[in-house]
Order: structure tokens, then sequence, then C-alpha cells
């Protein structure tokens, strides 16, 4: 048998129907919706007559909309939002899919909340109407996202029609500096290889820094593979992994678990499999970043200084000089010295309880600087409950964060967490596009500790002048 | 689906690389649950100001591209979200066909359920349509999606490359669930044979 790599595994195992031009159809194991992309799916069912092929592999959850306020209880109050979030919940109802409602602990953004309950696992095909489904990767299993029509395709039939991608490795070696996270290797691939240059690949990170993280640090990193234009980003599974999925409420249990244990341990990329592309980059080489643009490939470590127009090349050129007008930055400023308005840490990017705990880390007897505008949203009812167990919660409060009910939030701001125009905001989300967290806001990406440091300094900041490093 | 053949029409230029899905649906407009009616709101955050008037200079807004059919636009098109409002949004508006040195993954395979022909053509042959967009209203762009053709008004022809699959879908405007649904018996077997392979799934 040819070698492969891990996305031909999954692939060839999720094989229904190969066409003669390669055009295949793909079983889907997992299927993710919520509110704004699965209306229009589901009343398309509903037009044709059709049912949910399999409503046990299909699980819903509002996350995008849903206010994060402390009183959500009493409603939401936009009525579009309301309305989507109330056609899920009839949705869910009527086609009998699991679901997670606003009112449920276990709610939280549809990414955070499949690995949480044990709905990824290993080896899987998950699909969701949103980009960031690549997030389930860190798992091993094969995660994109979908649009509606897709959506409809996937409830109506288990399958998608697909042709294969190239495979791309990412190989990121050797070890962090203190005050580098998952977030930084994220952003720094994306900064190498621009965010079209994953397009047409599924990309496997892989090499020792990658080992080293967490399962959260893991899904972070493969949660913006589409920044870097990819279908999806996933890495083998390991101990870690296993250790993760043990004992989560849709895991396997018993034989069910030897057997599954048994499958996944297959799950890498044989030695000699044939990569389209190769990227490596050294563990060591890796600095704390922002972005000083309106592209996740404007990246910067934060030592650097905000470039120029003339720094760039081809169409890059005129996009820089829109992107530094659009954040009203002047080449050559430092990016230390950029002062913020806000701050935001959450998302499916890094709103995971490790995210919390290295935010934490820098504001524990700190306070955020006066005037700043700061919050802190868990991605699931969960997380927030484990963060106020451990104390994190209350760092936050007397540090002078606003601790919010989960959801996307701020993120992309379709609920009422948005920056006004022209409001700065440094942010553990995933995009910076203009208008993203509000028309006119300007957003910088960086880690959840990076965004703690410019909460207390009140400017982008090198987290590592705020942290005691033992020597 | 409505099908795609031939097309006939001015071609709008907005010569950004990286157009996100962000700058051509923003969020606010993911409220809805129907797919119609976002053609107003494309590219709404630069088509108005802050009190809704248009901005004279953006290319939609202008008296030559107000029916424009055709988009031809820098390379990575459509990176960002899967949000298929902004296909939907562009096709609500009138655009039937873009034309871009590249295309993220998700919206481009969004086109084709919406009817809707994106097309890519290497970065100098984009530079010959977006020079010819600039002559506005009187320089018609024809598409011929049989032939795989885009003629510009001066007659010059330029090839362009497609997955013959997706062609005749567009070209029949075929409807991908009701193909899906003619493998049926496939995927009672696949499933049948997985859930007795790995039955934790």
């Amino acid at each position: 048998m040819s070698p492969k790599t891990l996305y031909d595994k999954i692939w060839d195992a999720h094989l229904v129907h190969e066409a003669e031009d390669g055009t295949s159809l793909l079983y889907i194991d997992r299927h993710l919706v919520h509110e704004v992309t699965s209306p229009q799916a589901f009343e398309g069912l509903r037009m044709a007559g059709r049912t949910v092929r399999a409503p046990d592999k299909t699980i819903g959850v509002p996350d995008h909309n849903v206010p994060t306020t402390l009183d959500r209880a009493k409603g939401i109050e936009n009525e579009e939002s309301r309305i989507q979030v109330e056609a899920l919940d009839r949705n869910a109802a009527e086609f009998g899919i699991h679901y997670y409602p606003v009112s449920d602990i276990r709610q939280g953004i549809v990414h955070i909340v499949g690995p949480e309950q044990g709905w990824t696992l290993p080896g899987m095909t998950v699909v969701c109407g949103d980009s960031h489904t690549a997030t389930h990767g860190a798992f091993g299993a094969l995660a994109h996202g979908i649009g509606t029509s897709e959506v409809e395709h996937v409830l109506a039939t288990q399958t998608l029609i697909q042709s294969k991608s190239k495979n791309m490795k990412v190989e990121i070696t050797g070890k962090l500096a203190p005050g580098v996270t998952a977030k930084d290797i994220t952003l720094s691939v994306i900064g190498e290889t621009g965010t079209a240059g994953g397009t047409g690949y599924v990309i496997e990170y892989c090499g020792e820094a990658i080992r080293d993280l967490s399962m959260e640090g893991r899904m972070t990193v493969c949660n913006m593979a589409i920044e870097g234009g990819a279908r999806a980003g996933l890495i083998a599974p390991d101990e870690k992994t296993f250790d993760y999925v043990k004992g989560r409420p849709h895991a396997p249990k018993g034989a069910a678990w030897e057997a599954a244990l048994a499958w996944w341990e297959t799950l890498k990329s044989d030695a000699d499999a044939h990569w389209d592309k190769v990227v490596t980059i050294r563990g060591e080489d890796i600095a704390p970043v922002v972005t000083w643009g309106t592209s996740p490939e404007d990246v910067l470590p934060i030592t650097a200084k905000v470039p120029a127009p003339e720094d760039f090349e081809g169409g890059k050129v005129g996009a820089a000089k829109r992107s530094l007008e659009y954040m009203g930055l002047t080449p050559g400023t430092p990016l230390n010295e950029v002062e913020i308005d806000t701050v935001f840490i959450g998302s499916c990017t890094n709103g995971r309880i490790e995210d919390l705990r290295a935010a934490a880390a820098i504001l524990k007897g700190r306070k955020i600087k006066e005037g700043l505008r700061a919050m802190i949203v868990p991605g699931s009812g969960l997380v927030r409950a484990q963060a106020e167990e451990e104390g994190l919660a209350d760092i936050f409060q007397e540090a002078g964060f606003d601790w919010r009910l989960a959801g996307c939030s701020m993120c992309l701001a379709m609920n009422p967490d948005q920056l006004s125009p022209g409001e700065r905001c440094a942010a553990t989300s995933n995009r910076n596009f203009e208008g993203r967290q509000g028309r006119g806001g300007r957003t910088h990406l960086m880690s959840p500790a990076m965004a703690a440091a410019a909460a207390v300094t009140g400017r982008l900041t090198d987290v590592r002048d705020l942290m005691k490093v033992d020597a | 689906m409505e099908k795609f053949e031939k097309l006939s029409g001015v071609a709008a230029p907005l010569p950004l690389i990286n157009v996100d899905t962000d700058m051509i649906i923003p969020k606010q407009f993911l409220k809805t649950i129907k797919r119609s009616g976002l053609g107003v709101n494309l590219f709404d955050e630069m088509r108005y100001d802050d009190d809704g008037n248009e901005i004279p200079d953006f290319v939609l807004n202008k008296p030559a591209y107000r029916n424009a059919e055709i988009l031809v636009a820098g390379e990575n098109f459509g990176c960002g979200s899967s949000r298929e409002h902004a296909p939907w949004a562009i096709k609500d508006f009138g655009i039937r066909c873009v034309i871009a040195p590249s295309y993220a993954d998700i919206f481009y395979n969004n086109c084709f359920k919406n009817g809707i022909l994106p097309i890519a053509l290497p970065q100098e042959q984009v530079d010959i349509l977006m020079a010819e967009a600039e002559k506005g209203a009187n320089a018609r762009i024809e598409i011929d999606l049989e032939a795989q053709t885009v003629t510009t008004s001066e007659g010059e022809v330029i090839r362009f490359d497609i997955d013959p699959f997706k062609k005749h879908c567009l070209l029949e405007g075929l409807d991908d669930i009701a193909l899906t649904f003619e493998k049926v018996a496939a995927i009672d077997k696949f499933e049948a044979a997985a859930s007795a392979a790995r039955p934790w799934v």
C-alpha cells in the first residue's frame, strides 16, 4: 500500500463514492449547527419535505447572537437576533437533533462545546456552517466550514460533495520561548504563508512544539488554519488527545473505548508520505506577535515597528496603505507604543480554560489601565464555571474586567458587544478585518497573555515585560 | 438552482486583494432567516457612510456600474467566514460572475450553489479585464460557460479552466441534494459498514 498522510487516511475511511473526475461523496460523522447559517437550510428541508438523515450525529447550539451579559435570561432585545435563536430552538425540536439551548450551562461557542462534550473524536469528519470548524482538527479529525447550501446537503444526506485537497505539512520544531503561545504559532505561520498560502490544502501541524502543546493550544492552532486559507488543519492524535477525550459525555466507554483507541493509534501520517508543500518554522524563532493591519497575515513581533506600504510588493502595497489608514497607524511607530481602548478575551480561538488561566497569570494582583474597557467572555458555560471554581473569575473582576456569559461576543459583534468607530481593541479572536468587531473598529490580534498585558498598560505590550521568569 | 450559460454585461472593477466576506456582507445582515434581499447591503460599509448615504466614489454607486453583472477583483477574493450570505448578496445585487486571480475555498464553493460563476484567471489576464472594466458601461464583457471563454469588448478571447462537474451543475442548474439522493444506496451501504467498523461514531 502506498504511504498516506493522516488526511489521506481519514478521507479514505469516509469515502462513500468517487466519480471518475475525482468528485467524491464524503460521509460526515458530526454535523454542528448554530443559529446564523442554519435557518435557510432547515427551511429548505421543510420546503422539500425532507428530514435530517442522522439527527443523532447532529448537534445544535446558539452562539453568535446570544447576549453575554448576566441578565440574558430576560431574553434577546434585538428582534432579528431573537428570531434567529428562536428558529434554531424550533428547528432542533422539530428535527430531533441534540441541542444545548441558551439556558443550558453547557451552551457556548459551538467549537468549544463539541470537544467539551466529547462529540469531536479522532478520525472523524466534522463539519459546521462556520469557517472556524477547523478547530476540531486538533483531535486528528477532518473538520472544516461549509456554506448554508452544504449545511442543507449534510442535513439531508449526511454526506458532502468534495474534491480532495492537497497535503501540506507545517512543522514547528524545537521549544517555544517563555511568553510564546499557541496563538503566536498560528499567527506566525499565517504571517509566513499569507492568508492564501493554504488555499487548496489541508494542513497537518507537527513537530516538537506542536506535540508540547495542550489540547487547548492545539485547538487554537487549528482554529486559524482557515485564516491561512486552508480547507482544514489537523494534528495527529496522541496520549494527550486520548486523555482529553476519555470520560467526556459522548466519548466511547468500556469495550467501545478500547476498540476506538486501537484505531485512533493508527491515525498518523506514514513516515514516507508525500507532501505537496512543506513549511518549517523553528519554535525558538517565534516571538509574541500582534497584528497591525486588517488581514490576519499582517503579523509582526511586538518588538517591531508599524511597517510602511513601501515595505511590500504587488497588490499588497495598496492593501497595506488602506490598512494603515483604516487602523490609524503611522509607519515607524513602535508597536508597543500603540495605545488601546478596549480588550476582548474570548472566542473559539482563545475562550478555553487554559486561555483564561494564561490571562489570569498576568492579571493576578494587577489592575487594568484606568478608563479601559475590558471583557472576558468564556467559551462555554462549563468553562465559566471552571474558571469560577479555580478563582480566575475573582482575579479578572478584581483587575477590572467585565466577566461575561458564554458566546461568540465581540469576535464578530453580532450581539451587542461591539466596537465603536475608531475604537482600538486588543483581541484574542481570529479576524482583524475592517468592521469585523464593529463598524470602524480597529482590531489587533494576539494571545490571551498578550491581551492581558495590554489591559494592564493600556497599550500593545510585550507580555515578557510583565512576566516573572525564574532564571 | 438558476442555470448559468452565457452572460453579457458590464463589469465593475474592484482592484483590491483579500476582499473578505465581512466586506462583502457585514455581520449585521446575517441575522436574516431568508436568502433574498441582501443585495442592497452588498459591500455595505464601503458603499454607504455612517448615515446610510451612498458614498459616490464606491464603484457600485457610480452610474456606469449600478447594473453591473460582473465583478473583477484582486487575489484571494471571498476570504474569511463561510457565510453564504456573501454569494446571496452578490447575486441579489445582480452580479452573476466574479473574475479574480484566486478565491478562498469556501466562498468559491458557495458560488456554485447559487448559480454564480467564479472565474479564476492569471493576474495578467485579470489586469486586462480590470482595464476593460474601468471603461464603464460602454464595455460589455461576454462570458460563455460552455465554451469557457471571456470575451472583451474589443473581441479579445480569454479561456478559463473550470472543474467539469461544477461546470455541468451550473450549466444544467442542478440541485446537489437531488443528485446525491441518486446515490442513497451507496450511502446506506457505507453507513452500515462504518457503524460495524466504528460503532462509537
